[in-house]
């Protein structure tokens, strides 16, 4: 048997970004969610260092005076576990019989299924036994799942070790990635966005097992349609679906291997940069402003950072900052201050396509506001208000009392 | 986002408060909405924790589940809030006008105008923030399938009386939310979104909290500092100051504050069953009560802001002008008010899991038709809306500067005057292009003959300042005598202003009935008079 490929990465880059974490700080593995968020914003090389790096991303927030909001309700949580415990219960025998009815009917259904141990030390170890287990089950020609494996992929020049749900190999040796959601699924559909993330996220753990299969003779296939299983409409019973996942596979390995090498990034900070949690804000500011971002508002759905970099990027006055398509119509204007003076005819040269139509948005825009009875431009910016006199008792005493966000 | 509106986001960053895109209010607002703010459970699919509902700002319902995992408990929220949501309702079934509608005779075939009755008002849900809609839509569909132990006796845990039809309602609000324009259902954060600019993203856009703060902010502190504020500020205890508008609650306050609060239900829950004597009972029921009003004073403190700041919401609203057409649009909401009014005194089964196939096409058809009835209205009933598709070459404005009189070839000679138009815009208009203008409210129609040079008929600018002439010729509204009735026709120096698209929109594609679907589309719908079967019920089951 080859021993499976090690990820090592190269001592000097190890030691290095150990450096950059902090003496005595220890890395934070990437999951699948980060990397599938990664993948989301692949030009910014802030996050590209710093999961590289294994920096918690989490801790530098706080520590920057930024914290991030991504937190579980201790209800999600416990709802979650449940429903997993119950999909998983008896062996598998459930979701067993739904990868059997909704990928491969036309095998023998699952019975006594092999459900290896993969208990091992440490994540390098978990993941030597992983492909242990699947070697043995494709050879075996029967059903085995594998509960919790765990799977490394080569991450711009790093190893990030993920752990799907489940893996189940089929009869004919073919692999598949099942994902365990609690959001439900009613009557045959669920959030669409939900769905997405789910898919995105498996497409990395497709990537990571097509990585273990590699090192296989001869090498399995790794099913490009994964199983979603979900609750049922409003119950905890479980229903799966059959979620194909090429696209966001192709999508991800592309942006993987688009990924900045950590290593020249690394290269280009001066020495003495450190993400360590417990430096002054002011001086992790300053290392972290060393790392060149592309903020923009998905950020906020998908990094921890997104505060703090939302933050820099309006202090900046950068126009992405209310929205990514704002960058492509307006050419090579990047800064508010810029937008509006080429647009009130201060700045910019008319000749420039961006700068003629952004001139033409003003000026149709300010003839709208004018022929509506709206002041000048800097006269009345809030038109919403409630005119004088509109404004009863009640709505006093409303705002009066009713503002506790104020 | 259009050029206009990122201008405005953009004036708005750099001005601290929000600007218009809109001059008028373009969504019906009732003078009595209903105003609901739920809660629900996370990581439960819909199991509500609370909510505010009423008619009153100053007079809130406090409705709470102080466990959501028990069923009784949350049938009884459900019931409550049917006693409140479905009286609203019905207020509004009784007050009919006579309005004449065109059907198909079943007999003759012919269209026909018959004259029914038309709900003279219709009941308008106001929510939060768009989630809030998808709730509803969740709780509706939670519900209209449970069985009263009236319909089923055998039913093993039978829903109390009124809640399958306010499930009913409810997914009616809900399936209307989705047709572009209407006004049944509202979520506040959409209002607001639709008629100002804030200097954030439209995700940010969301947050009730942060988009008042950059609309209205206390004082004259700047926006972006008051929707921080509003978005992130947490307390000494972690928990933020403004909470989310839900139904999702805010982890931390779910985590330090809400289990807690439920554990010690649950535990005076149980003491209370396990009491040996009236004395003891009695002791262990104020112990409940207790706690039972500390999940309750939890959810109230949750969704009290929300509240307050809906109503805010509303108050920035009703200062704008309505615009023309809304009234016609709420008319159409009052038409499908009535039609499922009529559903329901029918007898007709609930709104079926899953559309068939025609009526899922049908309501696709739908939504595109009404979503370009709303893209025109709006554009003319609000010059800004109008500056959007000028500036998208869908329209343009100008100055009349010639009108030459000419006439249709043919037996009788109609008008068909020449119109050359100075403009500043640059409409993308083809060979023939048909363009309508607002006369008295009906769309006149003209076409495009071509640009006029200073020697007749040529192309470009002939003065060279950005101003191209558009010659046009006028189609119809002339009346039918050989001169045009007066005003019918642009006189030189008026200022007008053509569209590329159509004002009005009729019927949708035509589709075949529902029992005439073919086989390839899932076929006929099953009987209609079959009553769908109720979900099937686990003990875990979330609703
Ligand atoms: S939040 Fe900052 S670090 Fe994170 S992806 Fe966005 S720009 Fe990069």
């Amino acid at each position: 048997m080859p021993p499976p490929r090690t990820r090592e990465t190269a001592p000097a880059l190890r030691h290095r970004l150990a450096e950059l974490r902090g003496p005595d700080v220890p890395a934070k593995a990437l999951d699948a969610r980060a990397l599938a968020a990664l993948a989301a914003n692949p030009g910014c090389r802030r996050r590209a260092l710093l999961d590289g790096a294994g920096v918690n991303k989490t801790e530098l927030a706080s520590a920057l005076g930024s914290p991030s909001a991504f937190g579980q309700s201790q209800f999600a949580f416990m709802r979650g576990d449940a429903f997993e415990a119950r999909v998983k219960a008896d062996g598998g025998t459930e979701l067993l019989r739904l990868v059997h009815e909704r990928l491969d009917p036309s095998a023998e259904p699952p019975s006594g299924a092999h459900v290896p141990d993969l208990a091992a030390a440490g994540p390098e170890g978990r993941t030597a036994r992983t492909e242990l287990a699947l070697r043995e089950a494709t050879e075996s020609g029967g059903w085995t799942l594998l509960d919790h494996p765990m799977l490394a992929l080569d991450v711009a020049g790093s190893p990030a070790f993920l752990e799907p749900d489940a893996v189940v190999v089929h009869p004919d040796g073919t692999w598949t990635v099942v994902e365990i959601k609690s959001f439900p699924m009613l009557d045959g559909a669920a959030d669409p966005a939900k769905v997405g993330a789910a898919a995105r996220q498996s497409a990395v753990y497709v990537l990571a097992l097509e990585d273990a299969a590699a090192r296989v003779d001869p090498v399995p296939q790794v099913r490009h349609r994964v199983l979603l299983v979900c609750p049922k409409d409003f119950t905890n019973l479980p229903t799966a679906a059959a979620v194909d996942v090429r696209k966001q596979r192709a999508v991800t390995r592309r942006q993987l291997t688009r990924l900045t090498r950590i290593e020249e990034i690394a290269d280009a900070l001066p020495e003495g940069t450190c993400f360590a949690p417990d430096l002054p804000q002011e001086r992790l500011t300053a290392a972290v402003e060393l790392l060149p971002a592309t903020y923009a508002p998905e950020c906020l759905a998908a990094c921890e950072l997104a505060f703090h970099c939302r933050a820099r990027s309006r202090a900046a006055a950068e126009v992405t900052s209310v929205g990514r398509s704002a960058r492509a119509e307006l050419g090579g204007l990047t800064t508010v201050g810029d937008v509006l003076a080429a647009a009130h005819g201060t700045a910019g040269d008319p000749a420039d396509p961006a700068v003629a139509a952004l001139r033409r948005a003003a000026r149709l825009r300010a003839e709208a506001l004018a022929s509506a009875g709206y002041g000048a431009r800097d006269e009345v910016l809030v038109d919403g208000e409630v005119p004088a006199g509109a404004e009863s008792q009640d709505m006093a005493g409303a705002s009066a009392g009713g503002a506790p966000c104020h | 986002m259009s050029l206009i509106t990122t201008l405005a986001r953009l004036e708005a960053v750099s001005s601290g408060r929000a600007r218009p895109v809109a001059t008028v209010r373009h969504r019906h607002l009732s003078e009595r909405p209903l105003v609901f703010v739920p809660l629900t459970t996370a990581g439960e699919a819909g199991a509500p924790l609370g909510a505010l509902v009423g008619t009153d700002r100053h007079a809130p319902r406090l409705l709470v589940v102080p466990q959501p995992r028990d069923r009784d408990l949350r049938f009884a929220f459900l019931a409550e809030l049917a006693d409140i949501v479905l009286p609203y309702v019905d207020a509004y079934t009784d007050t009919v006008e006579a309005a004449e509608r065109t059907e198909t005779d079943p007999e003759t075939g012919k269209r026909v105008k018959v004259v029914v009755d038309l709900c003279a008002d219709a009941p308008q849900l106001i929510v939060p923030s768009r989630a809030g809609v998808d709730f509803v839509r969740l709780l509706g569909r939670s519900m209209r399938f449970r069985r009263t132990a009236e319909q089923d006796p055998d039913t093993p845990h039978p829903a109390p009386p009124r809640v399958p039809l306010l499930g009913r309602w409810l997914t009616h609000f809900g399936e209307r939310a989705r047709m572009p324009g209407s006004s049944l259902l509202l979520a506040v954060t959409d209002l607001l979104a639709r008629h100002w600019a804030t200097g954030q993203s439209s995700v940010e856009d969301q947050h009730l909290g942060s988009l008042l703060a950059w609309i209205d902010p206390p004082g004259d502190e700047p926006g972006d500092v008051a929707a921080h504020r509003a978005e992130l500020a947490r307390d000494a205890d972690g928990q933020l100051l403004c909470p989310p508008a839900g139904p999702a609650t805010d982890p931390a306050f779910d985590n330090k504050l809400l289990a807690p609060a439920i554990e010690a239900y649950d535990r005076a829950r149980s003491a209370l069953a396990a009491a040996e004597d009236g004395l003891e009972a009695d002791d262990r029921f104020g112990a409940l009560t207790a706690a039972e009003q500390r999940v309750r004073d939890l959810v109230e403190s949750r969704t009290r802001p929300t509240w307050d700041a809906v109503w805010h919401g509303l108050d920035l609203l009703r200062a704008l002008p309505e615009g023309a057409h809304v009234p016609d649009r709420w008319t159409r909401d009052r038409w499908s008010f009535t039609a499922h009014r009529d559903r329901i005194t029918a007898g007709e089964p609930p709104q079926p899991r899953v559309d068939d196939a025609v009526t899922a096409a049908n309501k696709l058809a739908a939504r595109e038709r009404e979503q370009a009835r709303l893209d025109a209205q709006e554009a003319l009933d609000d010059p800004l809306v109008m500056a959007g598709r000028r500036l998208a070459g869908e329209a343009f404005a100008g100055e009349v500067t010639d009108v030459v009189m000419a006439y249709s070839e043919g037996r009788r000679p109609s008008p068909r005057p020449l119109v050359t138009v100075r403009t500043e815009d640059l409409p993308h208009l083809g060979e023939r292009a048909k363009v309508y203008r607002s006369l008295g409210g009906k769309p006149q129609a003209a076409e495009f003959v071509g640009h006029a040079g200073r020697d007749g008929i040529g192309t470009g600018d002939p003065d060279g300042d950005g101003n191209v002439l558009v010659v046009l010729r006028v189609l119809d509204k002339m009346g039918r005598g050989k001169e045009p009735e007066p005003g019918s026709v642009p006189e030189k120096g008026d200022r007008v202003c053509f569209t590329l698209f159509e004002h009005d929109q009729r019927g949708g594609a035509k589709l075949p009935d529902p029992e005439e679907t073919p086989w390839t589309h899932g076929g006929p719908p099953g009987d209609p008079e079959a009553v769908p079967l109720p979900d099937p019920l686990t003990e875990e089951d979330v609703l």
